[in-house]
């Protein structure tokens, strides 16, 4: 009998913790995403509320790691070891909080995941519409999902309208790291100053 | 006016041989221009001043009109973003045309038709409920760029914004191209008479900055986390500028088909 009673309490903790398994179809998975992400972005939670949590979704679901050696492009060839790790530990603060405070400025927002297209067995294409308000026009958001590993699907990219965000991160950074004679470092205190802000 | 075109068509490709013997800062190859969607710059210290002085200039004028624009009635911002939406249709319809896509300009030209008659001079949009759907915008950048033109290097040009040598070469077309600047240039209207008084060619002005307004209202907060969320804001729009215009000269609706997986590949984690 107390062994019944505490696999019952076992389950419930198991259940009530945030330990949600994300399903590995890519479609599904981000629909999963957009449904959790809706109750997080309801109009009466704080800005704090939303960019919290909506980290905590950020970590669980998209290769931080993978976008960040992206953004980095042609320039992580050229890094130490040491250089690497310190990068790679800036940038998932920096993505994190940039990833968070961009979509906290949604508030409830209606999202339709209407298709799945796989590109290739690494890459699958997941096509969203960002339903229209009164104040703004409907937006075409695309997923690149990562599916490598199929029971672990992960977010590479959200393309907005045509336009991909990884990509624009990669120029910036890129544009950084030139304009101040290819060092890597200025790159780090831009990031620093933006984690700092 | 098919001698300016012909002047302008021959400017570009002039242009474009130059561009690519022009020096420039912190610029990538212009062979590999294509395949990473940027584009050399021309003079990016330049560009980066006025970028700046671009960017005090909406913050002090432009922002603040949008949001004035914002407090007016929906159905005034709805009904004037469709007139200006209907006018600037000619001048898809007329690139649609130069692309060879001609349904594309019969398309353009019914919601054109649809929306002037039924839809009061264009203040509605019964079109897009008889299934014409909006035509993706076009302008003479773009039928270069479908033509073949290279887009040539990146600057910014004041008030006016991003740009590149193809598209500043195509703003100037443009205005030969685009019927509404042709008639409201060359057609004497008084007491609504044609033939006889001054020049319409105020209103053109009064279209475009319309045009404007309502494009900076629907953008308000894009533009916030844009600024908000950039560690180069110049790079950023530069970025977003050239993604932008090579969808739209490629015109593809599926977004990722214009961009190119090579980069991806050779990424995997664990």
């Amino acid at each position: 009998m107390k062994k019944k009673i505490f696999i019952v309490i076992f389950l419930i903790f198991g259940l009530t913790q945030n330990c949600f398994a994300y399903s590995s179809d890519p479609k599904q998975f981000i629909t999963e995403i957009v449904d959790e992400a809706k109750k997080i972005l309801v109009a009466s939670n704080s800005k704090e509320f939303k960019e919290k949590n909506l980290e905590k979704i950020a970590k669980k679901t998209t290769d931080i790691k993978g976008i960040g050696k992206y953004t980095l492009g042609k320039y992580r060839k050229n890094l130490t070891d040491e250089q690497l790790n310190e990068y790679e530990i800036l940038f998932e603060k920096y993505f994190l909080k940039s990833f968070s405070s961009r979509l906290s400025d949604y508030s409830d927002p209606k999202i339709d995941v209407l298709s799945a297209k796989a590109l290739n067995p690494k890459y699958t294409i997941v096509k969203s519409v960002l339903l229209s308000t009164k104040k703004k026009p409907a937006l075409q958001i695309d997923w690149r999902v990562y599916t490598k590993n199929p029971e672990k699907p992960l977010i590479r990219d959200l393309i907005v309208e045509g336009l991909s965000l990884a990509r624009t991160q990669k120029e910036e950074f890129a544009s950084v790291i030139e304009s101040n004679n290819q060092d890597i470092n200025q790159l780090f205190i831009k990031l620093r100053e933006f984690i700092a802000k | 006016m098919i001698r300016k075109f012909v002047y302008i068509l021959i400017f570009a490709i002039f242009l474009q041989g130059n561009i690519v013997q022009a020096g420039s800062e912190g610029s990538e190859n212009l062979k590999n221009s294509k395949q990473n969607n940027s584009a050399n710059e021309c003079f990016e210290g330049v560009s980066r001043v006025i970028f700046k002085f671009n960017y005090a200039l909406d913050g002090a004028i432009f922002e603040p009109i949008a949001k004035g624009y914002r407090s007016l009635p929906q159905s005034v911002r709805i009904g004037t973003g469709n007139v200006v939406g209907n006018l600037r249709s000619l001048l898809t319809l007329t690139n649609n045309v130069l692309q060879g896509d001609f349904r594309g300009a019969g398309s353009t030209a019914g919601r054109f038709a649809i929306n002037t008659t039924v839809g009061i001079f264009g203040i509605f949009d019964p079109a897009t409920k008889l299934g014409l759907a909006k035509p993706q915008k076009e302008d003479f950048g773009q039928t270069m760029g479908v033509w073949g033109v290279n887009s040539g290097c990146y600057f910014v040009l004041p008030i006016l914004g991003p740009t590149t040598a193809r598209d500043a070469v195509g703003l100037i077309g443009n205005t030969f191209l685009d019927p509404v600047y042709q008639i409201t240039h060359n057609t004497e209207i008084t007491n609504g008479v044609v033939g006889n008084g001054n020049y319409s060619e105020h209103n053109y002005y009064y279209y475009r900055g319309t045009g404007a307004i309502d494009f900076r209202a629907k953008n308000i907060e894009p533009f916030n986390s844009l600024r908000n969320n950039s560690i180069d804001l110049y790079a950023s729009v530069k970025s977003l500028y050239l993604q932008d215009r090579n969808k739209k000269i490629s015109d593809h609706e599926t977004s990722t088909e214009t961009l190119s997986d090579d980069d991806w590949e050779e990424i995997d984690t664990d």
